[in-house]
């Protein structure tokens, strides 16, 4: 969304959750004794043939944010399709919690040209829904009311709040995202993941976010987890940032890696030094402060 | 009145279309036109067969629609790409029904009549079997319309809703192979899918929802139907291709109204 309507939200989220030493609800440990919403069990999916993803141990506990990161093809969006029934096991299962209400936001929906659809009537798919209840869930999203336009006419940021308007209409205990900013901008994707942090603060669900993009994402998440076939590691942002697992699969240092890599191309412009940068330092902070209000800030189109 | 073959033509074309119209959005939504086409072209076989079994023809027809459209269903995968094994599917059963019907010694078989539908020769019982039909299908889709519609826009999506889009799908098929059947008297094998696709593609340009599509896609191939008809009647032309081209018409004007009103602002 535009810059001046998110940078004041922007510093408000960051006092507001102090990232790293925040007490948000579902923070690991408080809630170790809570049954999980959802949960993999040694996990393996394979697709025509080839493996996917190998003994996954995975759980959701109510209220609690889950970035998953990892690169192309290392089975990210597998794992959210197992985890609504989307693609059946062919090692171990998924438990859901009886009555789990799930929110979906697929990866990358497009909308066929042929298919003739206002925003409220993609809302109503596959149950009606009353005018009041499509307009609180667009509002809850962070739209204005956008009910008689086409959804292919909407730009990318609202399409994708649209997507999530939707997802949010079941009041789901889960919301499952993924790769939801892709194709956005930087101050589009921060405004988009300030939003869910919003909504989680809300409705109290757990969220479970997909994305390649680790600095925006993670400073809303109370956990990451990094996969690549299996979990490679798992922990708090400043943790796994500083896993020698995660840099095996990003690259060490500055050189190449792709994390690491779009955090130096953030800073360039004002010679920050990545070399210097204190792991213990959390820099998804700077990230998602400075991105809403740098007009500077390149955007993903010319990474 | 139902006497009157005319009267039975007509009747024949509005049903045929109340069934292929709103099934046409699907097809034209999902990117199945070649697949109606197939599905189409194999029917000819189901009608060779039938005619040698000595069976209803629709039923020879509805089945090899059938079984054609699951086959091509399950047979596209990382292999095969659904459009190759369309391809290979459709212009085999072609050939094969062709082949089959030239089998069919001892029968007189009117093949145009197959081909390019024979209309104005619908006798009561046919009547009977397109409404039917029609009433099947139109049921049918609208008992899945909403479930069908948000597989076509993701089955995730769907699958996340607690729907099955694979039942669906396979709904789908089988509404496909039923209208499809009851279009040949209409419109012939090498036509049906004209009749799926063209009210569908018409209505587009002017709807702004789904079922805005599809009633409107109704009124359009009812009305081609209507006016192919006539117009055959008028220019002594052979009465499929001239609802096809009625709705080709409508169609045309259709997309010109729509490139108007973008040139306009």
């Amino acid at each position: 969304m535009t810059a001046h309507r998110t940078a004041p939200l922007a510093h408000g989220d960051v006092a507001r959750h102090p990232l790293g030493a925040h007490g948000a609800p579902g923070a690991p440990g408080d809630d170790a004794a809570s049954r999980p919403l959802v949960a993999a069990q040694g996990l393996s999916v394979a697709l025509a043939g080839r493996t996917v993803l190998r003994g996954i141990d995975f759980s959701v506990s109510p209220g609690e944010i889950v970035t998953v990161v990892g690169p192309n093809g290392s089975g990210k969006s597998t794992l959210l399709r197992a985890l609504i029934g989307a693609v059946a096991p062919a090692k171990g299962r998924v438990v859901r919690r009886a009555g789990l209400r799930v929110g979906y936001v697929p990866q990358m929906l497009r909308i066929d040209a042929t298919l003739p659809l206002t925003v409220s009537r993609f809302l109503s798919l596959p149950r009606r829904r009353s005018a009041a209840e499509t307009a609180e869930a667009l509002a809850a999203a962070g739209l204005p009311d956008l009910h008689a336009r086409q959804m292919t006419e909407l730009s990318g940021g609202q399409f994708q709040r649209v997507l999530l308007a939707r997802a949010l209409l079941d009041r789901p205990d889960l919301l499952l995202l993924d790769e939801p900013t892709q194709g956005l901008d930087q101050p589009g994707s921060a405004a988009f993941y300030r939003r869910i942090a919003a909504v989680r603060e809300e409705t109290g669900c757990a969220v479970v976010m997909v994305s390649h993009e680790l600095h925006v994402v993670m400073s809303a998440s109370d956990r990451v987890i990094c996969l690549n076939g299996h979990v490679c590691c798992e922990g708090a942002p400043a943790h796994v940032a500083s896993a020698p697992e995660y840099r095996a699969l990003f690259g060490t240092g500055t050189g190449g890696a792709l994390a690491l890599y779009r955090h130096e191309h953030d800073h360039s412009h004002d010679h920050d030094h990545p070399q210097s940068r204190d792991p213990d330092h959390d820099p998804w902070d700077v990230a998602a402060r400075r991105h809403p209000d740098d007009p500077a800030s390149p955007t993903r189109g010319q990474d | 009145m139902l006497d009157d073959f005319l009267v039975r033509a007509a009747l024949a074309g509005v049903g045929t279309a109340l069934a292929a119209a709103p099934l046409g959005c699907f097809v034209v939504w999902r990117r199945m036109a070649f697949f109606g086409d197939a599905t189409a072209h194999a029917t000819l076989l189901g009608v060779a067969l039938a005619l040698a079994l000595d069976i209803s023809i629709f039923a020879g027809a509805a089945a090899l629609a059938l079984i054609v459209g699951l086959t091509v269903d399950r047979m596209a995968g990382p292999r095969l790409s659904g459009d190759t094994a369309l391809g290979v599917l459709s212009h085999a059963s072609l050939a094969a029904g062709l082949v089959a019907v030239s089998f069919l010694s001892g029968v007189p078989v009117d093949l145009s009549g197959y081909l390019f539908g024979d209309i104005l020769a619908v006798s009561r019982t046919d009547l009977a079997v397109i409404w039917g039909g029609a009433a099947g299908v139109l049921a049918l889709i609208a008992w899945r319309w909403s479930a069908l519609l948000t597989a076509t826009v993701a089955e995730d999506l769907a699958i996340a809703s607690g729907l099955s889009p694979e039942r669906d799908r396979t709904i789908l098929t089988v509404t496909l192979a039923v209208a499809i059947a009851v279009a040949i008297k209409a419109v012939g094998v090498l036509l049906i899918a004209a009749l799926l696709v063209i009210p569908a593609a018409a209505a587009r340009a002017v709807a702004r929802t789904p079922e805005g599509m599809a009633g409107l896609a109704i009124v359009i191939g009812c009305a081609s139907a209507l006016a192919g008809l006539q117009a055959s009647l008028m220019f002594d032309t052979p009465a499929g291709p001239s609802m096809v081209c009625a709705a080709a018409a409508v169609f045309a004007v259709s997309r010109g109204a729509a490139a108007l009103r973008e040139a306009r602002g």
